[in-house]
């Protein structure tokens, strides 16, 4: 067998036992981390949802701009073209008066009365551009250009369907909200998880102080000497994140059988169950490379200091 | 084998220095003695070898290994060339006679074959045959110096340096331990070793090299004990 193969087995074989015998100081290392990682995936989740729901209502916004009659239809399609051009203008679709009308009927195509009314007449509406925006923060800049001199002029009026900006904006608000406060929390319990593993490891390192004395004057590397306590708090990590993936697990099947709840506020509950699934082993592996980054950066530095040669 | 050129070294917040410009050559296969009071700089002198400090000024080589050139990193592979032996054997408590020797093969990787093939043999040299499971604890200190001079020999190293092996021990495990540290020393390792007993020193007939406040005073072949 190869000798590097054998020092690694060794390696992990004392870092399982370390994690046996810390039993208790693993667990309250442990807690926190299954905390912190439990934020993440929650704040994940949410945001992901957020993001959905705000898409579904953005794509049911438009704007839309009444032409003259007198603009002709080679005018108009002009005019389109310069919009579609405009930075936030996600697309334009031109309809002339025939279409506005032709799709006016269809929407009233159950009221008769409304359709009589509309026949007895010449075709009273006008040339359509029907504008997506790209960002509903910036709906202002189309307006602006709607507004410039050389575009006021060919058009009667602008409806802008706003009704639905409030929903967008409270959505909105709490997704930044809730970024900012997943992100505070993660960096908080990342933080205080971290210093308890660094506890751990040095009460650890304390405890066996003579043992590695001794592996040092006889010649052990460090990385023969760290290797066992980064595969310990590795350990921490890849239990830490199955569990907190378990913990989020059972909350959604509480909310959605328990409750009977299909959405919380705002938040989408049914959708969040859903990524969540559709997500699961991109999240489990985000959970689980977080949770042994957070494990071994912290055993690395705890035993940092005490692995140094003297330079005196 | 080791060579010290004009080594200095001079502890912090200390103003007299530890050792003082000493120049020493040890040729292989030699058994050199290093008698000195407590405090002459003996151990200071030992972990200077073995890289647990590093000199003021001057020039350390050991086994051709300039001390000036070696980075950190290189510090085990130099600690797994020279073995060790200290006045309070630094066993591990919890580990049988035949794992605490392990130990020092298992660091370096060496196959559990290996281990298997290796300890008992040093065990042989040390005279510890059948003492392989019992724990440090339920040895003399005689036997424990032993269990930590096959841990230092079982890499089979060129150098052995051993710190007062006898400091804690009566004469006869005393004498003991010297027993086989000569025997070492004839396999060809050559042996450095620190001691204040006089009747070893007089009765081993070795090179003595005497050291006090921090200089060396006398360097004689076949000497005996004269602070």
């Amino acid at each position: 067998m190869n000798r590097k193969l054998v020092t690694l087995t060794r390696i992990v074989n004392a870092g399982l036992i370390n994690f046996v015998r810390n039993a208790w100081l693993a667990i309250a290392a442990m807690a926190v981390m299954i905390i912190t990682l439990t934020i993440v995936l929650f704040s994940v989740i949410t945001n992901a949802t957020f993001s959905h729901t705000i898409a579904q209502i953005t794509e049911r916004i438009d704007v839309s701009v009444y032409l003259k009659d007198s603009i002709d239809e080679a005018q108009g399609r002009a005019f389109a073209e310069k919009l579609q051009s405009q930075p936030n203008v996600e697309r334009v679709t031109y309809l002339s008066k025939e279409q506005a009308l032709e799709r006016y009927r269809e929407q009233n195509a159950n009221n008769p009365e409304v359709l009589n009314a509309i026949n007895e007449t010449d075709n009273p509406l006008p040339a359509t551009i029907q504008i997506k925006p790209r960002d509903l923060d910036k709906v202002e800049d189309i307006r602006t250009f709607l507004n410039q001199p050389e575009n006021a002029e060919l058009w009667e009026d602008v409806s802008y369907r706003d009704d639905r900006k409030e929903a967008i904006d409270r959505i909105a608000h709490a997704t930044n909200l809730l970024q900012r406060a997943g992100l505070a929390a993660v960096v908080v319990f990342a933080v205080i998880s971290m210093l308890i593993i660094f506890n751990t490891i040095q009460m650890a390192i304390f405890n066996r102080r003579d043992e590695l004395t001794i592996m040092r004057l006889l010649g052990a590397t460090t990385w023969y000497i760290r290797g066992p306590f980064v595969v310990e708090t590795v350990i921490y990590g890849i239990l830490s994140a199955i569990i907190s993936v378990v913990i989020i697990n059972a909350m959604f099947v509480a909310a959605s059988s328990a409750l009977q709840a299909t959405s919380l506020g705002l938040l989408d509950i049914n959708y969040s169950a859903e990524y969540f699934r559709g997500h699961f082993w991109q999240l489990l592996t985000m959970q689980l490379v977080l949770g042994i980054l957070i494990g071994a950066v912290s055993s690395i530095i705890a035993t940092r200091r005490y692995l140094k040669f003297k330079t005196s | 084998m080791i060579l010290l050129d004009r080594v200095t070294k001079t502890y912090r917040k200390v103003p007299t220095p530890a050792l003082d410009r000493i120049s020493s050559h040890v040729e292989p296969k030699e058994f050199v003695i290093v008698v000195g009071q407590s405090g002459a700089g003996k151990s200071t002198l030992l972990k200077l070898l073995t890289r647990e400090e590093r000199p003021t000024s001057g020039k350390i080589i050991v086994g051709g290994i300039d001390y000036d050139k070696l980075k950190d990193k290189d510090i085990p592979m130099l600690r797994r060339k020279i073995g060790v032996v200290f006045q309070d054997f630094k066993l591990l408590p919890n580990r049988t006679v035949f794992e605490n020797v392990a130990f020092a093969l298992e660091i370096v990787g060496a196959t559990n074959q290996e281990i298997r093939a290796t300890v008992p043999k040093v065990l042989e040299i040390v005279n510890l045959r059948g003492k392989e499971n019992r724990m440090p604890m339920e040895l003399s200190g005689g036997e424990r110096q032993r269990v930590a001079i096959a841990r230092a020999i079982v890499r089979q190293p060129k150098i052995l340096i051993a710190d007062e092996p006898t400091g804690n021990l009566d004469p006869k495990h005393a004498w003991d331990v010297i027993k086989v540290l000569e025997k070492i020393n004839r396999f060809g390792t050559t042996v450095l070793l620190t001691t204040h007993n006089q009747e070893i020193v007089n009765k081993l007939k070795r090179r003595v090299v005497t050291i006090q406040h921090g200089q060396i005073i006398s360097d004689k072949a076949r000497a005996e004990y004269t602070l």
